[in-house]
């Protein structure tokens, strides 16, 4: 079966929207890890389609997205280690509780 | 591969032995000689500051590139990482008595290997000429630092302003790497220069104008432009001191010359086309929006979070000047942003040292009980307003000419209103002064002698803050190693 760029890019583009949308609307703190995940991922897609359709002689968006998953998995780490930290102080992690500092 | 080319990246080496050295004295040095980390650690970066400048005076290797070309350095390139390290040593020196409070015993190491981290990681996203080490610079430099914002684990704030911090991080890159992908996309490489010839060549689509945007949107996060500057309030009032200093100069300085270096090496032949009316309205909203919120803040360092939004804008008329002299300019006004930005943090840090209070109206009377300290905040106050004889001043002045030299009619509308809201900071840069030499002072802070690394670190930004204006030859420096090119060889 022939599947063309379009195919593979229409769901990244989908992806990262989902992905800014929950961004935006959950409440929990997780969640919105979750969402930052599926930016990253669509990135990642974007890059190995690009590379594989567009530009297959050269290796350079497979790599690009190799050290993105790193970087993402490196993002993901800290962020639940402060997220866990947060939990410990105030025993909640919902965005909306997030209010102390404001003007 | 030709290991000599490691030889080229002076400065990240230099950076790194002091990391190695740091790292290794923290974990095998006994218990009792970790207090002298904060001493030992600011002497390493200092001798590496002066290495690094050293080999670009000597011209063993001023300019040069290794990897291919991914990594580009030149005499600019030196200058800006050495400004870069000087601001880092004020901080070390200004949170001495902070790293070296009893409660931060078991964690003052890894302040120091976190903070030699992020400098590293501003290193290669000055130098980088190839997307790749760029983002991976771009992450070592942010990554870590939200870690330092979490820093005090006994406060509530430092967490939340943590958790703010990461994952407007994390969703700014993700926002910029796309960006990246779409221009992958249309000009097949990752080298600045391939990308360069690609889109020059090219025709503009809506695709490239999308990918410009999510670029600038990406890296206006990190600059706190102002659509993208909501996190900086709440993670500037929320980290400890030392963090939010460095935070608001060292990291702002380096992400705007790494903007700069983007926007001309890869997008340089779209300047009029497309990006030069975007950044003209993120300047015009950063000054006026930065400077209207400022206004209205009574925590200091809530308004030394606006007051730096808004001399973000400043510093992006360096910018979209789009000529050498911008370039200058922008480096001279990152120089004196520095100095006197890190004055006034350093009297916040002192007093929030001594007292625990942030708070503006503590402030009232404080020129009588510490004469001193409110000298030093007025004189960062005058600097940051831009008001003449300080070096605030002048770095306004270039950044406005270089700005000018530009020479469209709508650049003159830009720094016309960048003028006006200068007027405008005055007001409340002065709000500041008045709370220390007007107001009343009956709840007045009493009077208090700051530490040895507080007091050293005024002096030095206080004498940064008065000299660097009338010491010319400074900017002249500047000027003669600034050279822009927009077509991208490994000098910027």
């Amino acid at each position: 079966m022939d599947i063309k760029a379009i195919m593979l890019l229409i769901p990244a583009m989908i992806m990262f929207c989902c992905g800014v949308y929950g961004f935006i609307t959950r409440r929990n703190m997780i969640a919105i890890l979750i969402s930052l995940e599926l930016m990253l991922n669509a990135v990642d897609i974007n890059f190995a389609v690009f590379n594989r359709y567009l530009w297959p002689d050269a290796m350079e968006g497979m790599f690009f997205t190799l050290f993105a998953i790193a970087i993402a998995a490196a993002e993901t780490a800290l962020a639940i280690a402060i997220i866990i930290n947060l939990y410990r102080s105030a025993k909640n992690i919902d965005v909306r509780d997030l209010n102390k500092l404001k003007f | 591969m030709d290991y000599s080319q490691f030889l080229v990246m002076k400065q990240e080496l230099a950076l790194l032995v002091v990391f190695l050295l740091v790292f290794l004295y923290d974990t095998f040095m006994p218990q009792r000689a970790g207090k002298a980390l904060p001493v030992v650690s600011t002497v390493l970066l200092l001798l590496a500051t002066a290495a690094g400048f050293c080999s670009h005076c000597l011209g063993s290797a001023c300019a040069g590139e290794a990897f291919a070309g991914m990594y580009a350095t030149s005499p600019v390139i030196t200058a800006i990482k050495s400004i870069l390290n000087i601001g880092a040593v004020i901080v070390l020196i200004q949170s001495m008595s902070w790293t070296g409070s009893e409660h931060m015993r078991v964690r003052r190491g890894e302040f120091y290997e976190l903070l030699l981290v992020t400098l590293f990681g501003m290193y290669l996203m000055i130098s980088a000429r190839h997307f790749l080490l760029f983002v991976i610079g771009l992450e070592c430099a942010s990554l870590p630092l939200a870690a330092m914002v979490a820093f005090n684990k006994d406060r509530y704030e430092s967490h939340e302003a943590a958790v703010k911090y990461i994952l407007t991080a994390v969703f700014s890159s993700a926002v910029f790497m796309m960006g990246i992908s779409f221009v992958y996309a249309l000009g097949g490489s990752l080298y600045f220069h391939k990308l360069y010839a690609a889109l020059a060549a090219g025709q503009h689509s809506l695709m490239l104008t999308l990918a410009i945007a999510f670029v600038i949107a990406g890296m206006g996060f990190k600059l706190s432009l102002v659509p993208f500057h909501l996190w900086t309030a709440d993670v500037y009032q929320g980290a400890p001191t030392p963090v939010t200093s460095y935070l608001s100069v060292i990291s702002k300085g380096s992400a705007a010359f790494a903007f700069m270096v983007i926007l001309a090496q890869v997008f340089g032949s779209l300047y009029s086309s497309v990006w030069e009316w975007m950044l003209y309205a993120l300047i015009i909203l950063t000054i006026t929006v930065g400077n209207l919120f400022a206004m209205r803040q009574t925590d200091m360092k809530r308004f030394l979070a606006f007051s730096s939004v808004s001399q973000a804008g400043y510093i992006m008329l360096g910018i979209i000047a789009f000529n050498t002299m911008g370039m200058a300019a922008m480096m001279y006004y990152i120089l004196v942003y520095v100095f006197s930005n890190l004055a006034a943090f350093g009297v916040i840090g002192a007093i929030e040292n001594a007292t625990g209070k942030v708070d503006m109206a503590d402030y009232r009377g404080l020129s009588k009980t510490n004469p001193r300290l409110a000298f030093s905040m007025m004189l960062a106050m005058f600097s940051l307003a831009g008001i003449p004889p300080f070096a605030g001043f002048f770095s306004k002045f270039f950044i406005f000419t270089g700005a000018i030299n530009q020479g469209s009619i709508a650049i003159y509308v830009l720094v016309l209103i960048a003028l006006i809201n200068t007027i405008v900071s005055l007001y409340y840069y002065l709000l500041v002064v008045k709370a220390m030499y007007i107001s009343p002072d009956e709840p007045a802070i009493a009077g208090f002698r700051s530490t040895c690394g507080e007091r050293v670190g005024l002096w030095i930004t206080v004498g940064g803050v008065i000299l660097l204006g009338i010491v010319s030859c400074v900017y002249t420096w500047l000027l003669d190693i600034s050279f822009f090119s927009t077509m991208a060889s490994y000098f910027v």
